[in-house]
């Protein structure tokens, strides 16, 4: 990360500008947001491999019928982790560490809005997760009731560990919010002299919006793990038919929470996208208004589909039918998107270069994936996928080509500016088809496993699906293993790679374009003027 | 590059040789199922299957032209054009158009699901942890379906049958062409049941009890899985159906008539410490094994060892409390109503002996019985 500090200071006139602390301290008190985005981005890839590992060990389970390696109890808190660890630890802060580094530089602001609040929702993470993780060392295991934590398996049946899981999404939800409120904040304070709203390149858009969806639904989450609390230890029967409870509320309000989520995944991925395929096809990107309404619009639809989870508790039929309409109708600007980045590609002058490839990858990918999603949403047939591979594959197809292919993409494309040193092309290109190959054989035989009848989160499996499960394990290392290549591949970037231009990319338009690669370590101290 | 790619194809296609030996035809698409509701749905999945392939040809078509078309590297240089009101309202307006086209289907499918009216036969699915139980509206006729894989064929030291995992040792038997109206519910935790070829999948909730129906065309034994995770055996629990002609499954009730009441002739008589340990067994390996494990030492703390446990080896009265009433808040069932009172004795005194708890205990039906009626 060296490469970051910027030792040639320009303004030492001023007493404001210093360059960084020395040693720990630097990362430890920090309150830039470039030190707090490389904080995040980093934190965010070791969770990646953690999860990676566990759905490795879910993988290597799986590679053939019968039970090898691990136990089904072990197993279903390799589920279980695998995807809170990747949902709270990989994506989201992943996507706060682009926000952080990129915001600023994007609009023209010194920093974010609240830099101390800034780097105390960083430091919750480690210890979030490290509360998180250590379950898995201790008496009864890690929880084991699916990312998904439905009561009553999570509350009555849960192993004691529950508590420090209960305790760990607390905290990284307050993290969550902090964040959101800094990015509001910075986003509607901070915006350089003429930079309106609808100036603002897509990915600040992207995040303003998504900074609301996490201020409405972490809450959520923060009420219903509370009620699960109560349930475990302070007698309540918020869950428990036994005392009166309701079982189906913990999933109305969990999905309140989950569905807007999923799009807190993918949204900033719609952003950087959005900044990048125009960059590499030398043209403007097409319909920039109808990108922002589109966003607005997914926003504002994922808060009335949340049943399309539950279509088989046996919701009365025209709840079903109201959560099957307003579940098709997100296809509409969903669709307008997908047509906007190829309009923008359509007479364009492109190159492929890794960020354009994984962009590229992601627009086909993830309209597949968006493809299975619109099946899931018609609820007839969803009674025969629900709870199936089918579903696995569905949103491993929206979350890796999607979330994931989204921050490969922008780590490519901005880590020049960050680190004024550009990445080994050709290792780079091999980074993309290594993934792009491994994540299909991984993912798409799912959809096969799911229609034939295969549930998901099952240790052991019926002999008519062992071939494709197979290939899926093949997949699945092909895919893991190459994301070392990636670290390597950011590491010599970082340490030894071609200067990089200013510009960087030929096609390359924004603010964060007009300053010094690597970014100094203080920028737009005085606001630029934006025509 | 692309070239060196093609190298993993073989990589890929390795497992397949040393994949599984009795394996069942794959899969590669949804059932058509054996129903009329499964065959609509089945039409409603290809429906919208080829909309959506239609779709992605002309989109990626038009993405694929201009990725092989408008590359800098062959000199194409970049139009200017940037935004189209006319365009964008066109490809808004045609997908609600398309969607509202599938909507109509769906939904007149749904209603269909929905009809539970007027059944014919009726049967109470409850989940539980690991198991499926049927109890027979009216007619008396009530059991447990476990799943009857022994486990050496799960710890890979036996060859997998062909029916691995699915197979169960009480089958379900429903009669063919009657309205059969399933009412599902559990008793712990979330379950679901499900069988692809009638395109049925309902949770089965505590505390809720929710319905669905079938009438299936054709004889046959249809095969599913719980959907739901519900703990350590969540794949372990299958649903095996047996659909018999009309006449073939009033002789099966009959017969299970006749069979409970045999059963219930049992209780009356008094067995030999021998005789209580080998039924015993079987019922320890079928209800308790999955947790205590078959050599009492269970899996603590989620699941505490029988062997040498003071329940196992004190109080008999407390040993029996606990088996028939469960122990609230925790895995442990209630097996008061699951197990007969001949099958409840048996298992307490295999309990009470197994494992060098040798506590020389000969519990009785009767036993069960007095304790119950306290």
């Amino acid at each position: 990360m060296s490469a970051v500090i910027d030792t040639t200071k320009p303004n030492h006139d001023d007493h404001e500008h210093h360059g960084p602390a020395k040693g720990i301290a630097r990362w430890l008190f920090t309150t830039n947001h470039k030190d707090i985005g490389s904080m995040y981005l980093w934190f965010s890839f070791a969770m990646f491999l953690v999860g990676g590992c566990m759905a490795l060990t879910i993988r290597a389970e799986l590679f053939q019928p019968g039970l090898q390696l691990v136990e089904p109890e072990f197993f279903n808190q390799m589920t279980t982790m695998h995807g809170l660890i990747m949902v709270f630890g990989a994506v989201m802060p992943a996507f706060v560490g682009l926000a952080n580094w990129l915001i600023p530089m994007m609009i023209g602001a010194p920093d974010m809005a609240l830099p101390r609040m800034n780097n105390w929702s960083f430091w919750i993470l480690p210890f979030a997760f490290g509360l998180l993780l250590s379950t898995l060392f201790m008496e009864g295991g890690a929880p084991n009731f699916g990312w998904t934590f439905y009561a009553p398996l999570s509350t009555t049946y849960a192993p004691d560990t529950v508590t420090y899981f209960i305790f760990g999404v607390h905290m990284m939800g307050v993290s969550s919010i902090m964040g959101a409120i800094n990015v509001i904040a910075t986003i509607l304070n901070m915006r350089a002299p003429g930079m309106t709203l609808m100036k603002m390149p897509l990915f600040v858009w992207t995040w303003l919006i998504t900074a609301f969806l996490l201020i409405a639904v972490m809450p959520v989450l923060a009420g219903v793990v509370t009620m699960m609390l109560m349930d475990v230890h302070f007698g309540t029967s918020f869950f428990n038919a036994a005392g009166g409870g309701d079982p189906v509320l913990f999933q109305h309000i969990f999905w309140f929470f989950g569905h807007p989520e999923v799009y807190i995944m993918i949204l900033p991925a719609f952003g950087v996208v959005s900044q990048i395929i125009p960059t590499f096809s030398r043209k403007p990107l097409f319909g920039y208004h109808s990108m922002v309404y589109a966003v607005a619009s997914i926003a504002i639809l994922s808060f009335i589909v949340w049943a399309h989870h539950m279509f088989t508790v046996g919701m009365p039929l025209v709840g079903e039918l109201f959560f099957m309409y307003a579940t098709m109708l997100i296809a509409v600007p969903t669709g307008v998107k997908v047509f906007n980045w190829i309009a923008t590609m359509f007479r364009g002058s492109l190159s492929f270069e890794a960020p354009m490839l994984f962009s590229v990858a992601f627009v086909i990918l993830f309209t597949i994936g968006g493809f299975s999603g619109l099946m899931l949403a018609i609820a007839p047939s969803d009674f025969q996928y629900h709870d199936t591979y089918f579903v696995v594959a569905h949103f491993h197809y929206v979350l890796v080509p999607g979330a994931i292919f989204g921050i490969f993409a922008a780590v490519y494309y901005w880590l020049p500016k960050w680190c004024g040193n550009m990445y080994d092309e050709a290792l780079a290109k091999w980074h993309f088809w290594l993934s792009f190959v491994g994540m299909n054989l991984a993912f798409f035989p799912m959809h096969f496993l799911g229609l034939a009848g295969m549930p998901r989160r099952i240790p052991d499996y019926a002999l008519q699906f062992a071939d494709f499960n197979s290939i899926s394990s093949v997949g699945a290392f092909l895919f893991g293993v190459t994301q070392l290549l990636f670290l390597y591949l950011v590491i010599k970037a970082i340490t030894k790679g071609e200067k990089a231009t200013d510009q960087v990319w030929e096609g390359a338009e924004g603010l964060e374009w007009t300053i010094p690669s690597p970014a100094p370590y203080h920028t737009f101290s005085t606001p630029p003027e934006v025509r | 590059m692309r070239s060196r790619l093609f190298h993993w194809a073989p990589v890929a296609l390795l497992p397949s040789l040393w994949a599984t030996p009795a394996s069942a035809e794959y899969g590669l698409n949804m059932t058509r199922g054996v129903t009329d509701v499964s065959q609509s749905v089945y039409d409603l999945h290809m429906t919208i299957f080829w909309i959506c392939v239609a779709i992605g040809i002309v989109v990626f078509g038009v993405m694929f032209y201009s990725i092989i078309k408008h590359r800098k590297s062959k000199g194409a240089v970049a139009a200017k054009f940037h935004e189209s009101t006319v365009v964008e309202i066109v490809w808004t307006i045609i997908p609600v158009i398309i969607l509202v086209a599938m909507a109509w289907p769906a939904t007149t499918t749904l209603i269909e699901m929905y009809d539970t009216s007027e059944s014919e036969v009726d049967i109470k699915i409850t989940g539980y942890q690991w198991k499926w139980r049927y109890e027979y509206l009216g007619t008396g006729v009530d059991f447990f379906s476990n799943m009857s894989t022994p486990k050496e064929e799960i710890y890979n030291t036996a060859v997998k049958n062909e029916n691995y995992l699915l197979e169960v040792d009480n089958e379900v038997v429903v009669p063919i062409n009657r309205k059969i109206r399933f009412l599902i519910t559990a008793n712990d935790v979330i379950h679901s049941w499900w069988v692809p070829e009638f395109a049925v999948k309902k949770d089965a909730i505590p505390g809720f009890i929710n319905e669905s129906w079938t009438r299936i065309n054709e004889p046959g034994i249809y095969r599913g899985q719980c959907t739901e995770l519900c703990g350590k055996d969540h794949g372990f629990m299958p649903v095996v159906l047996r659909a018999v002609e009309e006449k073939e499954y009033e002789e099966w009730i009959l017969a299970k008539q006749e069979q409970a009441r045999a059963e219930a002739e049992l209780a009356k008589l008094t067995f030999t410490l021998e005789e209580q340990m080998e039924r015993g067994l079987a019922v320890y390996t079928t209800n308790c094994a999955a947790c205590h494990q078959a050599n009492g030492a269970g899996i603590p703390p989620s699941f505490p060892a029988l062997k040498g446990s003071a329940i196992a080896i004190g109080d008999i009265e407390k040993h029996i409390d606990i088996v028939v009433n469960g122990v609230p808040g925790t895995a442990m069932q209630a097996y008061g109503n699951q197990l007969s009172d001949v099958d409840m004795a048996a298992v307490i005194t295999y309990e009470r002996n197994a494992w060098q708890n040798d506590t020389g205990d000969n519990v009785s039906a009767k036993d069960i019985v007095d304790f119950k009626n306290k």
